[in-house]
């Protein structure tokens, strides 16, 4: 069999399985606030578009960010503050929250991608450092308390967000448009040029692509996306916290998309399930998280690198290949 | 009372007294990371943890079994630097092969469990280590006091870079260690035992924080986040300085505690900003850092 024939088979095999986990998934969406703790769902779904995001640039532009925290929390602030103190209604504070961090994301990437490969990481992490130590200092965030008790409001003056259900339905527009614009940019002629810069970023540079153009592009794009998931957040929690800018929350982000799966379109959003999951458990039973989360981060880089995810493509299309042998 | 830019002059020595204290301790990290990087091209973020180790160790050994500072100094650098050759056989020397990114995922992830370890067990409260008898107290210089261990603390690390600097440069191990950053193939092929260098390489970078820990268990608090608030300022130390040369790391940890040190004078609000603004603004100017030698 020729490997042209191979691939194509490969490729439309693992569309049918992405379809039939799409469909699953948004079908258990819907039917999960009936059955699990809305709040705990809401929460699940913020931080697996903030995982999407993250891994629009790691598994998709192969570039490590160490601060994607800034753009989380950094949204959830400016969202808090906007409906807060301004009175601005949910949508508007959300999309102010997307556009700061989108904003910062364009001076963050700017600095960052003048280096590559492992110093990306460090200044990123140094970089989300300073903007923690801005947050700790600037009157805006209320320091060590946060922005607390922030209005839900009405969506559009209309669709009342105290009620639960309208909140979390809300939300799960907000994560599927999200995954959605993952998706697009991810399977467009430009997700396939970050993918070649992914792959071998001189040979994409030769090809003529001012291959840090792409990169900010796809640093500013993910930033926006992860402060789109924070600000949601803000809302349906109303408080913004410190919690949210610190280096321990872009490395649970790291943990949850290689867990889940790098390169994979629900990895992220599978690993995030299950990290949110697994602190609500062990919050009340003593363990500590951070010991847990470390564990996993070893296991994981040790004999688990294609995460459940990545696993699960590769067994199937594994059975693919076993069977495409059989002329 | 002598002023400069408005600025008591004691106030002003003071302030850089602290920040060449801050500095030694930047740069022997940065030090540590450099070695560490230079040959095994993994960024140890588990080095601020290995750095709070020391400091625990230490701690453990004076109220446990009464072991003082001053073997402490030799013992607690020995622990960890065994502790360090345990976790790169069993782990880190898996990891070669792969993109250096897991390298640093996977020592993210050992730094969360060693703090998450003695979070657990000792709280978040720092314990106090008391400043060994022999440097109690302090000189008065004329122009300012000096307490007598942070005198020491900056003699020490002084001593520990430049050490570790003729140790790489001037010593045959060293000149296989830098042999084997260039070419481990060749070196391996000439018949040194590449694996055992790395193992020892790692272990010697393990052991720096190590005693950088113990060196800082009398000034600062021993606490269990000593160390994760530390790494990130020597990640941007050692971006503003460039991995390339071991000098380099040495003196870009001196220069930017120094710097810090000013700030706290003239604007101390950005006091703990400024690392990160220089690190900005030299990407800006020499990506490649004050003393990086690739682009």
């Amino acid at each position: 069999m020729s490997q042209a024939t191979l691939h194509a088979e490969r490729a439309a095999a693992s569309l049918r399985l992405e379809r039939a986990l799409v469909v699953l998934g948004i079908v258990a969406l819907i039917a999960a606030p009936f059955v699990i703790y809305p709040i705990f769902v809401m929460k699940m779904l913020c931080f697996a578009l903030f995982a999407c995001a993250f891994n629009l640039l790691l598994g998709y532009t192969g570039l490590l960010s160490f601060g994607h925290a800034a753009f989380f929390g950094g949204a959830a602030y400016f969202c808090a503050y906007a409906v807060k103190a301004w009175g601005w209604p949910p949508e508007a504070g959300i999309l102010l929250g997307t556009a700061g961090a989108a904003g910062m994301g364009l001076v963050m990437g700017f600095l960052a991608i003048r280096r590559q490969g492992i110093y990306f990481s460090m200044i990123t992490l140094a970089l989300a450092q300073m903007f923690y130590f801005f947050c700790v200092q600037a009157p805006f965030t209320e320091g060590e308390d946060g922005i607390q008790g922030v209005p839900r409001g009405h969506l559009f003056g209309v669709v009342d967000l105290n009620v639960t259900m309208n909140m979390y339905f809300f939300v799960l527009a907000v994560f599927l448009i999200g995954v959605l614009a993952v998706w697009r940019i991810v399977n467009s002629p430009f997700g396939m040029i970050l993918r070649s810069i992914r792959e071998n970023e001189n040979r994409a540079i030769s090809l003529g692509y001012s291959v840090g153009r792409y990169k900010l592009a796809a640093f500013v794009m993910s930033a926006a996306l992860a402060g789109f998931a924070g600000a949601t957040k803000a809302i349906v929690f109303q408080f913004a916290t410190l919690t949210d800018v610190t280096w321990q929350m872009s490395g649970e982000v790291i943990l949850m998309t290689l867990l889940g799966g790098i390169g994979t379109m629900a990895g992220p959003a599978v690993g995030a399930g299950l990290v949110v999951g697994l602190e609500n458990t062990l919050a009340t039973s003593g363990f500590p998280v951070t010991i847990a989360t470390g564990l996993i981060f070893m296991v994981c880089v040790l004999v688990f690198r294609r995460g459940i995810v990545g696993e699960i493509y590769a067994r199937w299309l594994g059975r693919v290949d076993a069977g495409s042998d059989k002329p | 009372m002598t002023m400069i830019f408005g600025i008591p002059i004691q106030a002003l020595l003071g302030q850089l007294l602290v920040g060449l204290i801050n500095g030694s301790f930047y740069a022997m990290l940065s030090l540590g990371l450099a070695v560490i990087f230079g040959l095994l091209r993994i960024i140890n973020f588990a080095h601020g943890a290995l750095y709070m180790l020391g400091a625990f160790i230490g701690y453990l050994l004076l109220v446990h079994l009464g072991i003082g500072y001053w073997p402490a100094l030799v013992l607690v650098p020995l622990a960890v630097g065994l502790f360090g050759m345990a976790i790169e056989r069993m782990a880190l020397s898996r990891l070669y092969r792969l993109d250096p990114l897991y390298g640093l995922l996977f020592t993210f992830g050992l730094a969360l469990v060693i703090e998450g370890v003695f979070r657990y067990y000792y709280g978040v409260s720092g314990n106090p280590y008391a400043v060994p008898t022999l440097l109690a107290g302090g000189t008065n210089l004329g122009f300012m006091f000096l307490p007598n261990y942070r005198g020491w603390v900056v003699a020490a690390s002084l001593i520990v870079c430049i050490g570790t600097w003729l140790l790489i440069e001037k010593t045959r191990l060293g000149s296989y260690l830098r042999a084997a950053t260039e070419n481990p193939e060749l070196v391996q092929a000439f018949g040194v035992n590449v694996p055992l260098l790395l193992t020892l390489t790692y272990g010697l970078g393990a052991a720096l924080a190590g005693l950088a820990g113990i060196l800082a268990a009398p000034v600062y608090q021993v606490s269990p986040l000593m160390g994760s608030d530390l790494i990130i300022v020597v990640f941007a130390v050692v971006v503003v300085g460039g991995m390339g040369s071991i000098l380099g790391a040495i003196v870009t940890g001196y220069l930017l505690g120094l710097a810090e040190g000013l700030t706290k004078v003239f604007y101390p609000e950005a006091s703990n900003l400024v690392v990160f603004v220089i690190m900005a603004i030299v990407l800006l100017l020499r990506p490649a850092g004050l003393f990086g030698r690739d682009a």
